[in-house]
């Protein structure tokens, strides 16, 4: 309990610190770093919690993927970023109040609640005991089986993605010869030859 | 701090559920601090977003294995689906704009305007 206790406490602090330099750092490239290290420190909070899978999921999709190509946008986008920071301090004070009485409102509303102690009669799907059913299998046996509607729509909303992203960044260029392979394909003799009677002495 | 569960065993200073909603409250409040603070700066605030469903899927697993009920971590996979079709959605509409306009700057999206 002790080390779990230590594990918490040492998981959350980084990735609170972490999550605190992704909007406080001058350098967007060290922002994402740091988005990098708040994904992995949630994913050590994930394991803590009994969620393995997730966690392993986080580390692959989010550092992987998506923290991976923000740092590909943001290296690949020539933009002055020390012109987009001016206005920080601007916004400081009126984000501070905001951000101060949201925390408030969530602790107050984290300390007067309570759980239902009949809750634990409705759970709708009990987690399996470890030593039969990992945690990936039961995932598995769950999402495949009952949710798969959820897992499908989950495969259809990432395929739309997909095909948003390339068509929002495919750049037709005009101003490069391409090959046409079905006009190349379509030349015929009749078309591409045509026979002149030059007079002697005289140009076409 | 201290949610329902907590309350029950104060004694042993155990990580209780309530612990890890506090702990999502205050990276979800980050996230919406750092929406306000990087105005300008679109990509910021796309990782600010990120930070967010970050904090739902935190509180989504607390749940989950504190109620043991594994339907929290099948919602968790979906948000993080989500999360990273939008990241990617996000992005290409960013280099759209940025191919368009030469620049990222939030003030200069105001192309629609009457």
């Amino acid at each position: 309990m002790i080390l779990e206790s230590f594990f918490f406490y040492l998981f959350a602090a980084i990735m609170l610190g972490s999550a605190l330099m992704v909007i406080g750092s001058r350098n967007p490239v060290h922002s994402v770093l740091f988005l990098i290290l708040a994904f992995f420190n949630a994913a050590g909070l994930f394991v803590l919690l009994g969620a393995e899978f997730l966690a392993m999921l986080l580390i692959v999709v989010y550092v992987g993927a998506v923290a991976v190509l923000f740092l590909f946008i943001v290296m690949m986008l020539d933009v002055n970023f020390v012109e987009l920071r001016s206005g920080f301090l601007q916004y400081m004070p009126i984000g501070l109040v905001i951000g101060v009485v949201l925390l408030v409102e969530l602790l107050v509303a984290l300390g007067g609640w309570m759980l239902n102690p009949d809750i634990v009669a409705h759970v709708g799907e009990p987690i399996p005991d470890l030593a039969q059913l990992s945690n990936i299998e039961a995932i598995g046996a769950l999402l495949y089986t009952k949710y798969v509607f959820y897992f499908l729509t989950a495969a259809l909303i990432l395929f739309v993605a997909m095909i948003g992203a390339i068509i929002l960044t495919l750049h037709h260029r005009t101003d490069i010869k391409r090959q046409n392979v079905n006009r190349q394909v379509a030349r015929t003799v009749e078309n591409s030859i045509e026979i002149v009677d030059v007079e002697s002495g005289k140009g076409i | 701090m201290g949610c329902g569960m907590e309350r029950r065993d104060i004694g042993q200073m155990e990580i209780g559920l309530g612990h890890y909603l506090t702990v999502a409250a205050i990276l979800f409040v980050i996230g919406m601090f750092g929406i306000f603070l990087n105005r300008k700066n679109v990509i910021v605030i796309l990782m600010s977003v990120e930070l967010i469903l970050l904090a739902v899927n935190i509180n989504f697993i607390a749940f989950s294995s504190h109620l043991g009920d594994l339907a929290g971590q099948i919602f968790g996979l979906l948000i993080l689906t989500v999360a990273a079709a939008e990241a990617a959605i996000g992005l290409a509409i960013l280099v759209a704009f940025y191919r368009n306009r030469g620049s990222i700057a939030v003030e200069t999206i105001n192309m629609m305007k009457g």
